[in-house]
């Protein structure tokens, strides 16, 4: 059973083309496809495949194993099929007598130096080889063994089974090379490979990381990851899958596969990790999950995965899982595993408790960015609907809150401008506090691909980030600024682009207000807000910075992506404001490769913001001061919505301190390991009366809760995500929930527990109520997704198969709006104390708080957070690599080990904040966005020292989290 | 929450509208704080600007006028 929802999944074994249509003649049937098909394509297209080997629709076509040679009429010899291209009026045959003998030949020359273990091979059942041996009818191989590649014993045996058998001691044969299963997740074994080259080809063009070559020569060509004394694991390798995935034999073998055969059924649905999306097809044997592949026809990854969506999905299953209820009086109690009914009852009971002593106001809610939309608006409903308060939040509060409101500001709604096919058409790319390569890697290998096709990339980054320079990619301006100073750094670009007059007024004048423009103008228009003098302060070069503006100005299409390192900053939201200047400064919005594109962290970072998580806002981004607004949901919920905004994160701890904020229900969020000053956090949620943690993990913020709702993976519920480019895509239920329940249905249940009465039966009845009740979902359905695949809003009558592109005629708020952006220092300041800057940020390998990642084995390449510190600050100090060293900020201290690299400049620290044990965010402070209060992760003054390992802090508070983590199971 | 983090808090919006062009700025201020300040944050401030209002930027204190 495959969910491909009606989509030919073949192999095609050339890559689509765009161009005039063509006509021509394959085995008497009549094709017409587009100038540029290979020939091999065009068959397909009629439904005849023609044998194949080195030949992938994910690659381009090579020509290298000649088993896919036809006959052309008119034509000398037989042309490889691959890469041949369609002529009109071509008359072709796949099938003659003699291409059928010439591909036999072929096959058996292959044959002759590959083992015969087919029946215990992990490619058994899906290996191509074996599939062309018997397309071509290869019924012998008359060749003895010789000198060979597979053959361990060298003793001429026909299979590896047979080899080890006859096994000579002391001699063995040295063309044979073991097997490398460095990599934690796949295998290499050469003694299976025929050199068809695909994997060196996927790792070029589709991953761009050229970790793999061919070494040799002729009949000692072999595949190399890396340099000689590499391994596949301690090469470049980034372990995307791009390669395994195209491997044709057993070569490039997945572990999971060899150890639990080959999948039965696949089932379609979308990733859980970061917020590029990417369709996968999850492949299954009963409920045993055997791989994930990425799946081609999704429209956000177009058939290519990274590290993470591909092979960390382990956690699912890890035995950390807690999958019954529990509860306790106070934290300092262990655990006690209760039955759901007395869970959830023990749930409500307090929290009508808490609001009956307290006040209506006194308990809220924080969605996940990780649930899906369905969960993530039950959620927020319960909060406005059952608890009557609009204390709602989510963890976008911590990441993008900046985006919501900047763009919502200029251009009118809170969104990225484009889709990631975007990308393809655009000629110059600014990347600005994002780190794809790690952050969102599969939208980093499109990027790159357009980058080693000609476009020019311009960094805006303190660190040294991979894409600044690496295999056949580089940056044609790094500006290097000092953390803190992006609002000075995109003001001073469009003072270069106004001064210089690189904008495009006939763009500003038909679509933006030109009064605002003026104003703007002569504000940016300022020398001091020139590269020249703001130079000092951002440490970016003034010329590099107005080379950086007339490229982006004056080189083609125009697009930006940017990231946190742009919104988690006291004037977070002016830089958002600024980027969108930019963008409309040089009319580079409303076409496709133009744009400004929020990369957003977490699968659902979009979704959630979409779906009213905010406390000032109902779904579709609509505040509830505004009383049609809340008719609508009074309407459909029977209830009054409180027309005043709620408390943030932030705020809620502040209030929680405070006495007046005693209940929380936090879903799939750790808000402890999250959310910058730790301590204040802490003290927080040990104020409150009833916290309720409903995660896969104890998590850390568990470590202060009262109850503890067992959480389902995205494997075991149907939903839906939104991801960066606004695309929704179905999340489907793989396998059954392992904790009884999918998360919208406990939210259900509690919510019915506190009185609500709620009835859904299935997510779908959940969209059908976002739809109803929010205009940029109104035509979305799950049969509209079954059926387009993906859908990006808004979705409406207006466009009723959805919006790749934004402010196509106009902006959604009708004329653009230029805001004037002061750059104001952060109070975040280094001095005497605390000399060094300290920013923090993501690693391919790890994802967020690691809660996920951890429990896979990804920690293979990152085991704990390392600081990177450059080696004239660590000289200094007397630091040396790998040594212990202490982080000491205002708020707190921590300790790690450090890394001593120039990635990062003088006087700048950088770490991530993946693992537990660090504590990062005991460092950060709890200054924040001035319009969102979105924390301020990314400066913070800091002293690095020597230090004899974990500080006092982290010790204590591994015990406490130890202590708190105690079950007492039930009877 | 603490004062010293409410009264940074609302000096930063005041920071903001005050680079902003027209002769409204107080009142996107208090706009502003009316949007994203729940009902006992904007209580604790007009606590707080009763009882002198130290350190707070002026535009916050015109803002609070009409809050």
């Amino acid at each position: 059973m495959t969910a491909t929802m009606g989509l030919d999944d073949r192999d095609m074994g050339t890559p689509a083309r765009e161009g005039a249509p063509v006509r021509l003649t394959i085995d008497g049937f009549s094709v017409t496809v587009p100038a540029g098909t290979s020939v091999m394509r065009a068959a397909a297209e009629v439904g005849l495949s023609v044998p194949k080997l080195c030949a992938t629709d994910s690659l381009e076509a090579f020509g290298s194993c000649r088993l896919c040679v036809v006959e052309i009429d008119g034509r000398r010899g037989t042309p490889a099929s691959c890469t041949t291209p369609v002529t009109d009026g071509m008359v072709v045959h796949t099938q003659s007598e003699r291409v059928r003998k010439i591909r036999k030949g072929v096959m058996e020359l292959y044959v002759s130096d590959h083992p015969l273990d087919c029946l215990t091979c992990a490619a058994n059942g899906d290996c191509e080889l074996q599939d062309m041996a018997g397309a071509v009818g290869l019924r012998d191989v008359r060749y003895t063994p010789g000198e060979n590649h597979y053959d361990p014993s060298g003793t001429g045996a026909r299979s590896q089974a047979e080899a080890r058998l006859r096994m000579p001691e002391g001699e063995a044969n040295p063309r044979y090379i073991a097997k490398d299963a460095s990599n934690p997740y796949f295998t290499y074994d050469p003694s299976k490979c025929i050199v068809c080259s695909r994997c060196v080809r996927a790792c070029e063009e589709v991953q761009g990381t050229f970790a793999l070559t061919i070494e040799g020569r002729g009949f000692d060509s072999r595949v190399k990851a890396g340099a000689a004394s590499d391994d596949f694991f301690s090469s470049d390798c980034v372990s995307c899958g791009a390669c395994v995935q195209a491997c044709p034999t057993a070569t490039l073998q997945e572990k999971s596969v060899a150890a639990l055969g080959t999948p039965t059924r696949s089932v379609v649905t979308t990733c859980a990790y970061c917020g590029v999306g990417c369709s996968f097809k999850a492949e299954l044997a009963g409920d045993t999950l055997v791989r994930m592949e990425p799946y081609k026809h999704g429209k956000a990854n177009r058939g290519h995965s990274c590290v993470k969506g591909r092979f960390a999905y382990g956690y699912a299953s890890h035995k950390d899982r807690i999958l019954s209820p529990m509860i306790r009086d106070s934290v300092d109690e262990p655990w006690r595993e209760v039955s759901w009914d007395e869970a959830l009852t023990f749930a409500a009971g307090r929290l009508r408790a808490i609001q009956e002593r307290y006040g209506q106001k006194s308990i809220g809610v924080i969605t996940s960015s990780r649930c899906t939309n369905e969960e993530t608006f039950l959620v927020q409903k319960l909060a406005r609907a059952v608890f009557g308060n609009n204390n709602t939040d989510t963890c976008a509060r911590v990441c993008h809150s900046p985006t919501g409101y900047g763009l919502g500001q200029t251009f009118g709604t809170s969104a990225g401008t484009q889709d990631f096919d975007s990308v393809e058409h655009t000629d110059t790319v600014i990347v600005i506090g994002a780190n794809p390569t790690d952050g969102h890697p599969v939208f980093a290998s499109r990027l790159k691909k357009r980058l080693r096709a000609g476009a020019k990339l311009i960094v805006i980054d303190p660190r040294r980030i991979d894409l600044v320079r690496s295999a056949h990619v580089e940056a044609a301006h790094h500006l290097p600024l000092r953390p803190g100073t992006n609002v000075a750094v995109v003001t001073a670009m469009a003072h270069v682009i106004v001064t210089e007059r690189l904008y495009d007024e006939a763009f500003i004048r038909a679509r933006c207000d030109w009064d605002e423009f003026l104003h703007f103008a002569e504000f940016v228009s300022d020398p001091a807000r020139g590269p020249e003098e703001t130079e000092a302060l951002t440490g970016v070069p003034a010329a590099d910075l107005r080379a950086a503006a007339r490229l982006y100005a004056t080189g083609g299409n125009g697009a930006i992506y940017y990231g946190l390192g742009v919104t988690e900053h006291s004037q977070g939201s002016t830089t958002v404001m600024g980027i969108a200047n930019l963008a409309m400064l040089t009319g580079n919005i409303g076409r496709p490769g133009v744009g400004v594109n929020p990369l957003r962290g977490q699968n659902n970072v979009q979704g959630s913001c979409d779906m009213g998580s905010f406390p000032h806002e109902l779904p579709g981004y609509r505040h509830v001061k505004n009383a049609d607004v809340r008719a609508i949901f009074e309407a459909a919920w029977g209830v009054p919505i409180d027309p005043e905004p709620g408390l943030r994160i932030p705020n809620m701890l502040d209030a929680a301190v405070g006495g007046t904020f005693k209940g929380l229900y936090c879903q799939g969020e750790d808000i402890l390991q999250s959310d910058p000053d730790t301590k204040h956090v802490a003290s927080g949620l040990a104020a409150m009366e009833c916290v309720i943690v409903h995660d896969l993990f104890l998590n850390e913020t568990a470590n202060y809760a009262h109850v503890f709702l067992p959480g389902s993976t995205f494997l075991e519920k149907d939903g839906t995500f939104t991801n960066a480019e606004r695309r929704i895509n179905r999340v489907r239920e793989v396998m059954k929930p392992r904790n009884g329940y999918a998360d919208w249905e406990v939210t259900q249940r509690l919510a019915n527990a506190m009185g609500a009465g709620w009835s859904y039966t299935h997510p779908a009845e959940i969209m059908a109520e976002i739809a109803a009740t929010t205009p940029s979902f109104a035509g979305v359905s799950y049969e509209l997704l079954d059926e387009k695949g993906s859908v990006q809003w808004p979705v409406g009558d207006a466009s009723p198969e959805g919006t790749p592109i934004m402010h196509v005629d106009s902006f959604v708020r009708g004329r653009g709006r230029f805001i004037v952006t002061d750059y104001v220092a952060t109070d975040e300041r280094t001095g005497a104390r605390f000399p060094l800057l300290l920013t923090t940020g993501r690693i391919l390998s790890q994802y967020n708080v690691g809660a996920q990642t951890r429990r896979t084995e990804n920690v293979a390449w990152h085991e704990e957070d390392r600081l990177e510190i450059h080696p004239h600050d660590a000289e200094v100090r007397g630091i040396e690599d790998g040594d212990w060293v202490k982080l000491t900020s205002r708020a707190g201290e921590t300790s790690m080990r450090a890394l001593l690299t120039d990635r990062v400049g003088p006087g700048v620290v950088y770490t991530t904040f993946h693992h537990p044990r660090t504590q990062a965010n005991v460092i950060t402070t709890d200054f924040s966005d001035w319009a969102t209060n979105c924390p301020e992760y990314k400066v913070t003054a800091v002293q690095v020292g020597l230090s004899n390992g974990p500080t006092d802090w982290q010790e204590d508070y591994t015990a406490q989290a130890e202590r708190s983590r105690r079950i007492i199971a039930a009877e | 929450m603490a004062p010293e983090k409410m009264v940074h808090m609302a000096n930063q919006i005041a920071v903001f509208f005050r680079s902003q062009p027209g002769d409204d700025q107080a009142e996107r201020v208090a706009a502003h704080i009316k949007d994203f300040w729940e009902p006992r944050m904007r209580e604790q401030l007009r606590a707080y600007i009763a009882d002198g209002g130290e350190g707070l930027d002026d535009l916050v204190h015109r803002a609070a006028l009409s809050l």
